[in-house]
């Protein structure tokens, strides 16, 4: 019973293969065809012409991480109402809609209690910071 | 339980026959060995027709735009140009393979591999029909979420590995892009789980019908809204136009692919068409009615599952035509623009379809809107029929 269980997810490790079994195939058979001549200027970063400055991996702007940090909240939230809703509609069925509802609206209300919360603080604006410390500039004067 | 591929041809005879006679012939219990088969070349077929509608997708592209810009498009390979996804394959083998100095090695080849896997796996819920789909996980939708979300870190990877200025930031813009819009995309999903009540494709299929009437996107005000949130949203997920930020050619040159030659951008192309592939598909099983037709014409034959397969590609490639068609009309989102739509606009509007669904199914058990008038209907004609 377990084996033809797990025997569903068979294509799904049989699409990863493929997935993988092009790209690497693909590389080797066009090392057969290609041609092969490196010279240092190809293997430069490409910067319209100008020489590159310093690595690319440097510090970075950090809306991205908040950006990131809210997906997070959102995403594990709504993954934990995938359940609720795959069953929602057996409970109303079975007269126990009430109950599925609560405990819908409570996570749901969370949600939004997060995004008025994100709202206010100003996290969801890309231009924030900016923004902020124009209007304090603008109240000094 | 689960439907697959496989206990779809178990319920013809002959198939059933084989699996006996293999049985017998070796003297053990060869399903294991024939369910793999069957499994493989399904997989292999499904593989090979994709990557074809891929290449296809990529001279679609090429040719609708041609025609809204009143030019002629490729016309030179085969008829019509139609082999042109060809004779671009062949170029793009023989390009030398320019790795950067400075670049992680590892990482260049671990990005592309990464799109590509995350759009085939996905590939394997896509319900073409109800006998000839891959597989009905019963996890569907969240599985197709999961998987799909390796095409955001394949992106990101690519952005990265590069250690180029311009990829790295169509690297960040691309995850950041992605993982945003993967909230409304995952509530109005929600919606429709709820009226469906389970999380499997051919469940939310079956609980449509094959008219119009009885589309989840016809259901209720909310999911007709519901659809259109769906649908801005995977268009940002496959970076189309207007949300192609990350590979933004006016502005960072080309993105997080900047850095990558011959075959290694050739799969990150072809993992783009067969995502807008795998998103069309989903948003047709989702809220379209999917594979289901009119009247259930052919039933379980093999002529029903062509039709309803004949179903579903209609209204896919309807879709697929539908973005090429905004990537040709729209102008290109700003960075902050981009943020400001999905975090104020589509995030709230999803949260307030969810609501309105639920509360939908909780007060007026289920039924859709033409369910409702009609019943209106049927009893307004009775009670006006004793007067």
């Amino acid at each position: 019973m377990s084996s033809t269980g797990l025997n569903v997810y068979m294509p799904v490790v049989m699409l990863f293969a493929f997935g993988f079994i092009a790209v690497a195939g693909a590389l080797l058979v066009g090392k057969l065809v290609r041609p092969h001549h490196p010279t240092k200027l190809k293997e430069t970063a490409y910067e319209c012409g100008e020489e590159p400055v310093g690595s690319a991996w440097s510090q970075f702007n950090i809306r991205f991480y908040v950006v990131g940090l809210i997906f997070i909240i959102f995403d594990v939230e709504s993954a934990l109402m995938f359940p609720v809703a795959a069953v929602f509609k057996q409970f109303n069925e079975i007269g126990m809609g009430s109950i599925a509802l609560c405990s819908f609206l409570v996570f749901i209300g969370i949600l939004v209690v997060g995004i008025v919360y994100c709202w206010k603080k100003g996290d969801l604006d890309w231009v924030k910071s900016y923004q902020h410390s124009a209007a304090r500039r603008t109240i000094k004067e | 339980m689960n439907n697959t591929i496989v206990s779809y041809l178990l319920d013809f005879e002959i198939v059933r026959n084989m699996f006996d006679f293999v049985s017998t012939k070796f003297g053990l219990n060869a399903s294991g060995i024939l369910t793999f088969f069957i499994f493989f070349i399904a997989a292999f077929i499904v593989v090979n027709v994709m990557a074809v509608i891929g290449g296809l997708g990529t001279y679609a592209e090429r040719k609708i735009s041609a025609d809204m810009q009143m030019r002629i498009g490729p016309n030179r390979v085969g008829p019509f140009g139609i082999l042109q996804f060809l004779a671009d394959g062949v170029k793009m083998i023989m390009k030398e393979d320019i790795v950067p100095a400075k670049a992680d090695r590892a990482l260049f080849f671990v990005a592309p591999t990464l799109c590509l896997m995350g759009v085939f796996a996905s590939l394997a819920v896509i319900p073409f029909s109800k006998g000839l789909t891959l597989t009905h996980l019963n996890v569907g939708v969240v599985y197709l979420l999961g998987v799909s979300s390796l095409v955001g870190i394949g992106i990101f990877l690519g952005g990265y590995s590069s250690n180029s200025k311009w990829s790295m930031l169509g690297g960040m813009r691309g995850a950041s892009q992605i993982i945003s819009y993967e909230i409304p995309v995952t509530l109005s999903m929600l919606a429709v789980v709820v009226l469906a009540g389970g999380l499997s494709f051919d469940k939310l299929v079956d609980a449509q019908t094959g008219w119009p009437t009885g589309w989840f996107i016809f259901h209720n005000p909310f999911t007709f809204i519901g659809f259109f949130v769906f649908f801005v949203g995977v268009l940002a997920e496959t970076n189309r136009a207007p949300f192609d930020l990350p590979e933004a050619e006016s502005e960072l040159v080309s993105g997080y692919h900047t850095e990558f030659t011959g075959m290694r951008f050739a799969f990150f192309a072809l993992a783009e068409y067969v995502e807008v592939f795998v998103v069309c598909g989903a948003a047709s099983a989702l809220f379209l009615g999917g594979y289901k037709v009119p009247m259930d014409l052919g039933g379980e034959s093999i002529l029903g599952q062509i039709l309803q397969m004949g179903s579903f590609l209609t209204k896919t490639f309807l879709l697929y035509y539908v973005v090429i068609w905004i990537r040709w009309t729209l102008p290109r989102l700003r960075v902050d623009q981009l943020m400001v739509v999905c975090w104020k606009y589509l995030t709230p509007i999803a949260l307030f379809n969810l609501v309105g669904c639920a509360l939908w199914v909780y007060f007026l058990n289920g039924k859709s809107f033409y369910e409702l008038v009609m019943n209106m209907a049927v009893t307004s004609i009775h009670s006006g029929g004793g007067h």
